[in-house]
């Protein structure tokens, strides 16, 4: 069988589990969590330094971009120019260019706003970044950003941090056959076996952060999430039996006693 | 004397002070952030050279953990 290569802008990433890095008790408990999951890419935020707390520590030292991808985000811009704007200073931080774009439309929801979020995937292909997009369920829009170049497409399962898994397994799947560029879900998987349908569906990648996070041993979740994206993913490659409406017995009539 | 905004705060500089300076009175590792001064990025290697004046407003981010 041909190897089972997970390729996403120019980068080749050994896990198909990607991990977001907010939410937890403590870097220490981060960094354990991003251990365990056997991801090599981790998604970042850009904040302000606290220049009062000079002790408070970083999570650089805890988690070294130089042993495991950092991802930077746009978590809590609104609008393309705040997500230009911090992905600009990413970039000049440590030279990413792959990135996760997320341009938000309404608190409550915490919806992508589409119209935003296309108008900055336009900018950051044409400046060379390699743009992972959040991006909702929609085929369409979802193959329009395909066509503008983005790197990776992500749809939501459903609303940031949620848990309420895969809502729309119609428009994923849709998603996942038109597109040529890798479909990563992020958002809203609830619990591994979530990970585990979106892989047997076909999607490239799952991106989770809250389902760990905020379990009750983030660590032992980090690993059920390792093994249900490998599981769901080998499934996927193997091919499930077709489904029939009756009975098909497992051993044979012929040579009853 | 420079009267300047850091990260939002207001603050008096009573010496001179480069971007690199001031992220030395801080304590902040200068490899670790990026800066951007009056809404423009400031390159690394300008930090030593890039001095403040009055008025200036300066925002200095890291990376913190996010989804």
């Amino acid at each position: 069988m041909k190897k089972d290569i997970f390729k996403v802008g120019n980068q080749i990433l050994k896990s198909r589990l990607i991990v977001g890095t907010g939410k937890y008790k403590s870097f220490k408990e981060t960094a354990q969590a991003v251990k365990s999951s056997g991801a090599d890419m981790v998604t970042v935020a850009v904040r302000r330094i606290n220049i009062l707390d000079k002790k408070k520590p970083l999570l650089t030292d805890f988690l070294d971009p130089k042993k495991i991808k950092y991802l930077p985000n746009t978590a809590g811009c609104f609008n393309s120019e705040e997500a230009l704007r911090t992905l600009r200073l990413a970039r000049e931080m440590g030279g990413w260019k792959m990135v996760k774009l997320e341009v938000l439309g309404d608190k409550k929801t915490l919806y992508p706003d589409m119209i935003e979020t296309l108008k900055a995937t336009k900018i950051l292909v044409k400046e060379g970044f390699k743009v992972l997009v959040y991006c909702s369920d929609d085929p369409l829009l979802a193959r329009e950003l395909e066509h503008l170049g983005a790197a990776a497409i992500m749809p939501l399962a459903s609303p940031i941090g949620s848990g309420l898994g895969i809502q729309n397994k119609i428009n994923l799947s849709i998603i996942i056959q038109n597109s040529k560029v890798p479909i990563i879900v992020d958002a809203g998987i609830g619990t591994s076996s979530d990970a585990t349908i979106a892989m047997e569906m076909g999607c490239d990648a799952v991106l989770v952060n809250s389902a760990i996070a905020n379990s009750s041993n983030p660590i032992l979740m980090a690993e059920a999430f390792k093994n249900s994206v490998t599981a769901g993913r080998q499934n996927f490659l193997a091919g499930r039996m077709k489904k029939l409406s009756y009975a098909d017995p497992s051993s044979p009539f012929k040579g009853l006693i | 004397m420079a009267k300047i905004q850091l990260n939002g705060r207001k603050l008096e500089l009573k010496n001179k002070h480069s971007i690199l300076t001031l992220l030395k009175k801080y304590k902040i590792n200068s490899k670790k952030i990026a800066v951007e001064l009056n809404g423009k990025i400031v390159n690394q290697n300008k930090y030593k050279s890039a001095y403040l004046k009055d008025k200036d407003t300066i925002e200095v981010v890291h990376f913190i953990g996010g989804g």
